[in-house]
């Protein structure tokens, strides 16, 4: 398909070296009917304008790092079409919530830091040595989790996550769904270790149910739901344990 | 390091979704169903005596107690609605191996919703 058609990207940008504030930059382009918007970038970036930065690698919507707010909306840019967009510019912008970088490259630092706090790794009760061989599980045990276990970390979810934008020592949205994807794996039993960190007050807690992770998670993991199923697992372990007769939430020992 | 900027949040940042609007006023509702509360208190203290009975009956037909009925209704209604969408992501019910589908699931609960909702109106209005 060669069909081409006009549009006129408005970008973010930030150049630290060289200006003190960020400025929207227009580039008008040309577009097939089958690029997308990092497509575009790539395009602006060979023949346009070499200084504009943006992380990107696989294309094809498995790394997680190409993700942009594309009209305001959380977005991987490898599987947004140009051509969904009507509106006369589309705005470019990076992932809302974190720092900026430079143009598009936002500072992760912090989803890095508190991605190991949820020990997303089996905690088996005792280690097998590895002669007897791999921990078995049946489709209905993988069934489980499999959907939580669906995160490339795109952290699409927190540009989303208002309650993540408006107060960032929130663990956050794939971070948490993690932390409930390996405790509902049979081959785990690391919940209560994961418990300090889930149950802390910038974990689930924190979590008011706005529900927009979910609605722009490209792999349909469902943080939104993970946090849920963690708040009622934590206040059914809680309401089971003796401490409960004798101490509000939060008495933990 | 060179500066990074960032971007806080402004105050207005619920209008800027409609999601993020909705969900405001899901958490609006609390305030309806605490206004609404404070009226049954009120029925309770004014069953002690005719006089103050009669204060609280007329209230409750005046225009102002009605229009507030209506929009607490519509407001609780709006919370039952969020309530009932929540529940099947809570509810992770498995038949085998798949899971049971949360639209299930919610349809169901809206259907016990209706059914107590005629039954109570059978018994109000009998």
């Amino acid at each position: 398909m060669d069909v081409t058609e006009r549009a006129v990207l408005e970008v973010y940008r930030y150049l630290p070296d060289q200006e003190s504030e960020p400025r929207l930059q227009n580039y008008e382009i040309t577009y097939r009917d089958d690029w997308v918007v990092l497509d575009a970038l790539n395009h602006i970036k060979a023949e346009i304008d070499p200084t504009l930065s943006f992380r990107w690698s696989c294309r094809m919507g498995v790394c997680g790092s190409c993700g942009m707010m594309v009209n305001g909306e959380p977005k991987l840019t490898c599987e947004t079409f140009v051509r969904d967009y009507t509106t006369e510019t589309i705005t470019i912008e990076p992932l809302a919530h974190f720092p900026v970088v430079r143009d598009l490259v936002i500072n992760m630092e912090d989803f890095m830091e508190k991605l190991p706090t949820v020990s997303p790794w089996l905690i088996p009760d005792e280690d097998k040595p590895l002669e007897e061989g791999e921990y078995l599980q049946t489709p209905a045990q993988v069934a489980q989790y499999q959907q939580f276990s669906m995160c490339i970390n795109c952290m699409l979810c927190y540009s989303a996550c208002p309650v993540y934008g408006l107060d960032s020592a929130f663990t956050g949205p794939a971070a948490l769904a993690l932390a409930e994807r390996y405790n509902l794996d049979s081959r785990d039993n690391g919940s209560k270790e994961r418990a300090n960190v889930v149950t802390a007050h910038e974990g689930i807690w924190e979590c008011t149910y706005v529900g927009e992770c979910t609605e722009v998670c490209p792999k349909g993991v469902d943080p939104a739901g993970a946090i849920q199923m963690l708040k009622l697992s934590s206040a059914r372990d809680w309401a089971m344990s003796p401490l409960s007769l004798v101490m509000p939430r939060g008495g933990r020992s | 390091m060179t500066p990074e900027i960032n971007r806080p949040l402004p105050r207005s940042w619920w209008l800027r979704k409609p999601a993020y609007f909705k969900f405001m006023i899901r958490e609006m509702t609390s305030v309806a169903v605490l206004a609404y509360s404070l009226l049954i208190i009120w029925a309770l203290w004014a069953a002690a005596d005719a006089q103050s009975f009669s204060t609280f009956y007329d209230f409750l037909r005046s225009p102002l107690s009605i229009g507030l009925h209506a929009v607490v209704f519509g407001l609780a209604f709006y919370h039952t609605i969020t309530w009932i969408a929540l529940t099947p992501k809570v509810m992770v019910e498995w038949r085998g191996d798949e899971r049971v589908d949360p639209d299930l699931i919610a349809w169901n609960i809206w259907l016990v919703f209706v059914l107590v909702t005629v039954i109570v109106l059978v018994l109000v209005l009998a």
